[in-house]
């Protein structure tokens, strides 16, 4: 036994210092990724033998742990880099869009039912608008003006920016993630959302700001909906895979699942980062005409199909 | 509850894990939360008391310093798990890694999912949901690894360290391979253990290998002595 490991030990330690400096390495050569190869079997041999002779001993952990190490070594995948950026945008978003779909149309729909609900209530009980806004925004409307009119003088465009796509992105985040409760907790953001857009324009439409309000969300409003809603679907597709698995286990569906739809929800974040910028730095300020705040929302909702449909990064 | 599984491998010899527990996950997470903590505090007070920008939003140039403060704080896990193929600062110092279920590096989307889900395992407050999630699953995995495909598991470095150790120590010493393995992880654990345990254990493993020596001469050995005569008993 003492033979073997002293015959055995001189390889170890070299495998020990060129695995430790392979796992911090960006690329490796082809040489010695044949290497680390060779070595996996080699350890593999060795580990069997030391598990048989030497149980629960240091060497065996130790073995274990090369062995665990060169594992994860030598299945590691390439970074994709900008090609693996290109695929993503070219197959992986477009499959999961179309995948989508329907899914997407009824949470539209949702979002829909829920504005009107949201409109109903505050137009026949208007009190309950402080169930919605705070008092200051409340105030500010019924003095007549929009609580985001001088928005610029208090905040800088910037800063705005950066806190509505922050918002933005975890209202998202949060529209998929709470499909994990069987799809129920995307339904109730879906909807919530709703009836805070429709009691919000029942308010304002109240006081005669409707148009205000409008002329304010149209450039980022399109988009920024679209996304709350794709993520929605995306979402409820996450519940379905737990209430209705595909594969073998509601493990194995729902991480199926994760993965499928996990790049269309990186594409949302980059669309809500846009919105973001476009809600600090457009819609606050009154010298975009109602006609380019139109234009804008149209053009960065096109931007948005095509994206989705995979047409831009054709072959 | 499984602390271990069993991977297969291409070379027929499984592959055995070794699970982190919801303590080694909050552990690194402790850790991580103050590296990232810290840093985004004194990146802060650098720009507000160094570079005179503001901090307060409301001021002009408060994106230079409010925005790389909010990008460490909250891209600190995916950026530094992108990164370091799946390990952070605080893995690495409390010793886990994480890995996919069949024992390999996590790829990226399996990374950026792991941390999507942050979101909801941090509800309603502390990683309660995420916590509870490890402790009721079978590989002690919160839900953004659930969705990921991933699994924390210890990465027994000093273990495979001490493989390099082993070729001259056993073709040094005279001393049986058990006891020797023994005598190497204390003397490798010695600054770890508190004065009275390594000094119990230290004098419980001379007594016990070299049976005539004097017990009463053992025990009068300060803490460097018995350190030098361990290492000697290791080294024949």
């Amino acid at each position: 036994m003492r033979a073997w490991i002293i015959a055995r030990a001189g390889e170890w330690r070299g495998l020990v210092q060129s695995v430790s400096e392979l796992r911090v390495q960006r690329r490796a050569t082809v040489e010695q990724a044949l290497g680390a190869i060779e070595a996996y079997r080699g350890v593999a041999r060795d580990l069997a033998t030391a598990r048989r002779l030497v149980p629960n001993s240091r060497t065996t952990a130790g073995l274990e742990a090369l062995y665990g190490q060169l594992h994860a070594l030598i299945s590691r995948k390439p970074r994709g880099g900008l090609p693996g950026l290109l695929d993503l945008l070219r197959v992986d978003i477009p499959q999961a869009a179309a995948e989508l779909r329907s899914r997407m149309v009824s949470m539209a729909l949702l979002m829909t039912a829920g504005a009107a609900a949201g409109w109903w209530l505050i137009s026949t009980y208007p009190s309950l608008i402080s169930l919605f806004a705070g008092p200051a925004m409340i105030a500010h409307v019924e003095e007549g003006h929009l609580w985001t009119e001088g928005m610029l003088n208090v905040v800088p465009s910037s800063v705005l920016s950066i806190g509505i796509l922050a918002n933005n992105i975890s209202v998202s985040v949060l529209a998929f993630c709470a499909g994990i409760f069987f799809g129920l907790g995307t339904f109730y953001l879906i909807t919530f959302n709703g009836v805070m857009l429709g009691a919000t324009f029942a308010f304002v439409s109240q006081h005669g700001l409707a148009g205000a309000l409008f002329t304010f969300i149209i450039a980022h409003g399109p988009v920024e909906l679209s996304v709350i809603c794709i993520a929605g679907a995306a979402g409820t597709a996450l519940g379905e895979s737990l209430i209705r698995p595909a594969l073998a286990t509601r493990r194995d569906s729902f991480q199926a699942c994760a993965h499928r739809l996990g790049p269309l929800l990186l594409l949302c974040a980059a669309l809500l980062v846009g919105c973001g910028f476009i809600e600090g730095f457009i819609s606050p300020d009154p010298s975009f005409p109602l006609a380019s705040r139109a234009t804008i929302g149209a053009l960065y909702f096109t931007v948005m199909c095509i994206l989705m449909s995979g047409r831009l990064f054709k072959r | 509850m499984d602390e271990t599984i069993s991977v297969q491998s291409v070379t027929g010899v499984d592959l055995t894990l070794n699970i982190a527990g919801p303590g080694n996950r909050s552990y690194a997470f402790a850790i991580d939360w103050h590296i990232r903590a810290l840093i985004a505090a004194a990146w802060l007070l650098f720009a507000t008391y160094v570079l005179n920008l503001g901090s307060s939003p409301k001021s002009p140039d408060a994106l230079l310093s409010l925005l790389p403060a909010a990008v460490i704080y909250f891209l600190y896990h995916p950026i530094l798990e992108l990164a370091m193929r799946g390990r952070t600062p605080g893995k690495r110092i409390a010793g886990i890694r994480i890995v996919t279920r069949s024992g390999g590096t996590p790829a990226t989307t399996a990374l950026l999912i792991r941390n999507i889900f942050r979101l909801i395992d941090s509800l309603p407050a502390l990683y309660m949901i995420g916590l509870i999630a490890c402790f009721v699953t079978a590989n002690r995995i919160r839900i953004g690894d659930m969705a990921a495909g991933t699994l924390l598991v210890l990465d027994d470095t000093a273990a495979a360290k001490s493989l390099t150790r082993l070729e001259t120590l056993a073709a040094g010493s005279a001393l049986p391979l058990d006891a020797l393995e023994l005598v190497d992880q204390v003397l490798e654990r010695w600054h770890s253990l508190g004065p009275d345990n390594r000094k119990q254990i230290a004098a419980s493993l001379l007594a016990r290998l070299q049976p005539g020596v004097d017990a009463a001469g053992i025990a009068a050995l300060d803490d460097s002595q018995l350190h030098a005569k361990l290492t000697a008993v290791m080294r024949g």
